[in-house]
């Protein structure tokens, strides 16, 4: 390897630049500041880039190094490894060129927020234990990445901390991050009981010899499997753990953009096909996967419907192509869900960065129902964003729809998989490409709803009076990452993607079991053939209906939020009681506050902290002070200052000792 | 030839007088010369014994008793002379700064 691009400088370089802005970034000018943040980043997208074409023109199927052993106790040992596969090459593109283009966006946004060297600090902190945790050559190494992230994301959302709701989103990603990778953590101590290692390729060896086929029923393997859905669950924001993300848009957008669109939240994405050993022989905890991701891609469709703050559409939507990825990843389609993820990576960042532009044009107002007619303000920012909406509700040939169509068509076909996923799959797709072009019409089209001239100076951004186009530094990353969204899905063209990916895929199927049992191993693969061309054309017909029901979407937002604008409130009117669960987000926000935090507030302030910490705790250590003094009290007044009254003692004291030694010589 | 145990009560008696004397009278002079009566006490006794036992142990003590008196009387003379200077008193229980 060359000398000069040690596959190790991808993440380390990003903590050289966090260290330097964290540590002395006070001090230096703002420039400064953002000249440090992006030349760490982009050497870091530099070094990734030469390691991926050593990688793909070495035509190994993956690159291992070790830089010394962590921890060692017996059998067990845990390497700093970095571990460069078909995957993680992806993962680490999309953070880097992304997490870049991000950076070089918020030096415009960030311009005149308080706090710059903080911001660019932590987005770097953020990007090291990202690339940390796509890098790592084994599950423990991972899982520092993973809290590293959580907790760079709750720096990042509470960076407006002097705001009550953005501290309180803060607390509440971490909380809930925490419910994940407490089942994270489990699977990992479950991998250690069992298999004595967190290594994945040595782990991989030890499924491959010990699991001939999958598990018929539930065993050690389902439940690593479910645990690590639990864990990323949380870090993806699925179903039941998915209220953290919505409120996490307290953060600033190029946070919201980077860490809660393109790049934290597909961690448990990557990690679920990360373990696809695992989840290949666990066909119950694959199946969990799917439903959780099926559900969890509808239900937020539906939220994201209703909702009227423009970063909170998005984040809905963000939460519902997660879902789309865990479908695709619980049909044993990961080389589908990959393919979303980074697609999806473009877009939705490019999605978010557009809205940050929006907001950052009309001085910080984030309610789309006082936006409309911006298209004439912020051509820029306008065409870019539909370019993304075109790509995220997979109209062709824009790259949202190659990677969609993927889905589906797995969802559909796969052995893992089932007409009720797809079904679900395509209702969900029309209400994304609805949803979204209702923003583009609310955002966009008409008249200006908003106050033309700031009266208030209350915001920062208070200044501007009428909507403006953002600055060229905010734009050439919108045109970049439109450029992406557009071309990014052609790379599927043909299944190439898919090819791409083999490499990472470990089979353990029928087939393989099959073909070394030798004698039954004709059958499938005729069988497999013969399927092929029939299902060629009903692909077609999956494709020719994912994208009738994406324009159906795009037609009926179209109606009625430009045609006939006075209807969706009729319409929401008269579905009454639905509309409201809706826009309440079903009220799950209330439910869990009632039936977890309330009874747990409750708890830890009666019996924790007015029992337990107060009474005993507290008590203890105030009686023992209170004992002492009292005794004190008595044995002070002793302290005379009067030296006879001394000499009294110390007589009576030789006294006695006299008298215990003639006593004993008595005796 | 005089019983030992007459010179050991003699040494008692006196050394019962110091005690009481330190702590029944106020002025310090007093006080120190009750100090003086029971180190002559003690240095009976010592003596006593020595002469009984035919060692040299309790005359060595005995010297170095005295010394320590003496200088006992040069130091103390003169904290004496120094707190009357700033009290103006020589009541022991009016000098009782030193306490809570």
């Amino acid at each position: 390897m060359t000398p000069l691009f040690q596959p190790w400088l991808i993440p380390i370089l990003p903590l050289v630049g966090a260290l330097i802005n964290g540590l002395c970034g006070k001090r230096f000018s703002k420039a400064a500041v953002a000249t440090v943040a992006l030349c760490a980043t982009a050497a870091s997208f530099l070094v990734a880039c030469v390691q991926a074409a050593i990688l793909l023109r070495s035509g190994y199927p993956a690159l291992e190094q070790s830089y010394g052993t962590w921890i060692r106790a017996g059998q067990f040992s845990v390497d700093f490894g970095i571990y460069l596969d078909h995957l993680s090459l992806i993962m680490m593109l999309v953070v880097t060129g992304v997490g870049f283009l991000i950076h070089v966006y918020s030096v415009a946004y960030m311009a005149e927020e308080g706090g710059c060297y903080r911001f660019f600090s932590y987005l770097n902190f953020f990007m090291f234990f990202m690339l940390t945790l796509v890098l790592a050559n084994n599950y423990l190494l991972m899982f520092v990445g993973w809290e590293g992230v959580g907790l760079a994301s709750y720096l990042l959302i509470g960076f407006f901390f002097l705001k009550d709701s953005a501290a309180n989103a803060g607390k509440k990603a971490f909380i809930t991050n925490r419910v994940g990778d407490f089942g994270f953590l489990i699977a990992l101590f479950l991998l250690i009981q069992r298999f004595g290692t967190l290594h994945y390729g040595a782990l991989s060896q030890i499924l491959s010899d010990q699991f001939k086929s999958p598990e018929s029923s539930a065993g050690v393997l389902t439940a690593i499997g479910l645990l690590m859905l639990v864990g990323a669950c949380g870090k993806s924001a699925q179903i039941p753990l998915y209220v953290w993300l919505p409120d996490a848009m307290e953060g600033p957008t190029p946070v919201s953009a980077l860490i809660h669109a393109a790049t934290m939240v597909t961690a448990g994405v990557y990690m679920v096909c990360r373990s696809n050993p695992i989840f290949n022989r666990a066909p119950i905890a694959l199946l969990a996967v799917a439903i959780i991701g099926t559900l969890t891609s509808f239900f937020a469709a539906t939220i994201g419907i209703t909702q009227t703050d423009i970063k909170r559409v998005l984040a809905y939507s963000t939460v519902s192509q997660l879902g789309y990825m865990f479908m695709a990843a619980g049909v044993a389609a990961y080389s589908a869900s990959v393919f979303h993820l980074m697609t999806h990576a473009f877009f939705k960042a490019l999605l978010f960065l557009g809205a940050g532009s929006v907001i950052h044009g009309i001085g910080g107002e984030q309610d789309m129902r006082k936006m409309g007619g911006l298209r004439k303000y912020m051509p820029w920012t306008f065409w870019t964003m539909l370019i993304a909406t075109l790509a995220i509700s997979g109209i062709p040939p824009f790259a949202g729809f190659f990677s969609k169509d993927e889905i589906l068509w797995q969802a559909y076909s796969s052995p893992h998989g089932s007409k009720i996923f797809w079904l679900i799959g395509v209702i969900t797709a029309f209400m994304t490409s609805f949803y979204m072009f209702r923003l583009i019409f609310l955002t966009f089209t008409g008249e200006y709803r908003g106050a033309k001239v700031e009266a208030h100076g209350h915001n920062d951004h208070a200044h501007h009076g009428s909507p403006h186009e953002s600055p060229w530094l905010m734009l050439g990353p919108l045109v970049l990452l439109g450029v992406l969204s557009v071309i990014g899905g052609w790379v599927g063209i043909g299944n190439r993607f898919e090819h791409f990916f083999d490499p990472v895929i470990q089979k353990v199927s029928a087939e393989q079991s099959a073909a070394q049992n030798g004698e039954a191993a004709s059958t499938p693969v005729s069988e497999g053939e013969g399927a092929a061309g029939e299902s060629k054309g009903m692909e077609n017909l999956l494709m020719a209906t994912s994208v009738l029901v994406a324009f159906a979407g795009l037609g009926l937002a179209w109606f009625l939020y430009v045609k006939r604008p006075e209807l969706p409130e009729k319409i929401a009117a008269a579905s009454g009681g639905l509309y409201k669960m809706v826009l309440n987000k079903y009220w799950i926000d209330e439910l869990y506050s009632a039936a977890i935090i309330g009874p747990l507030v409750a708890l830890s302030r009666v019996v924790l902290w007015q029992a337990v910490d107060q009474k005993v705790i507290d008590g203890t250590v105030n009686e023992a002070a209170l004992a002492a003094r009292d005794v004190s009290q008595i044995v002070r007044q002793q302290q005379s200052g009067l030296v006879r009254s001394y000499a009294g003692w110390v007589a009576a004291g030789a006294a006695l000792v006299v008298a215990y030694m003639v006593w004993m010589g008595t005796r | 030839m005089i019983p030992i145990s007459w010179y050991l009560l003699l040494g008692a008696f006196l050394f019962a007088c110091g005690v009481t004397g330190f702590l029944i009278k106020r002025n310090i002079i007093t006080l120190f010369m009750s100090i003086e009566l029971m180190l002559n006490g003690v240095i009976l006794s010592f003596i006593a014994f020595a002469t009984r036992l035919g060692t040299l142990d309790g005359h060595i003590f005995v010297f170095f008793v005295m010394v320590v008196a003496a200088a006992e009387a040069a130091v103390g003379l003169a904290i004496i002379i120094s707190v009357y200077r700033t009290r103006e008193t020589l009541n022991v229980d009016r000098v009782n700064l030193l306490k809570l």
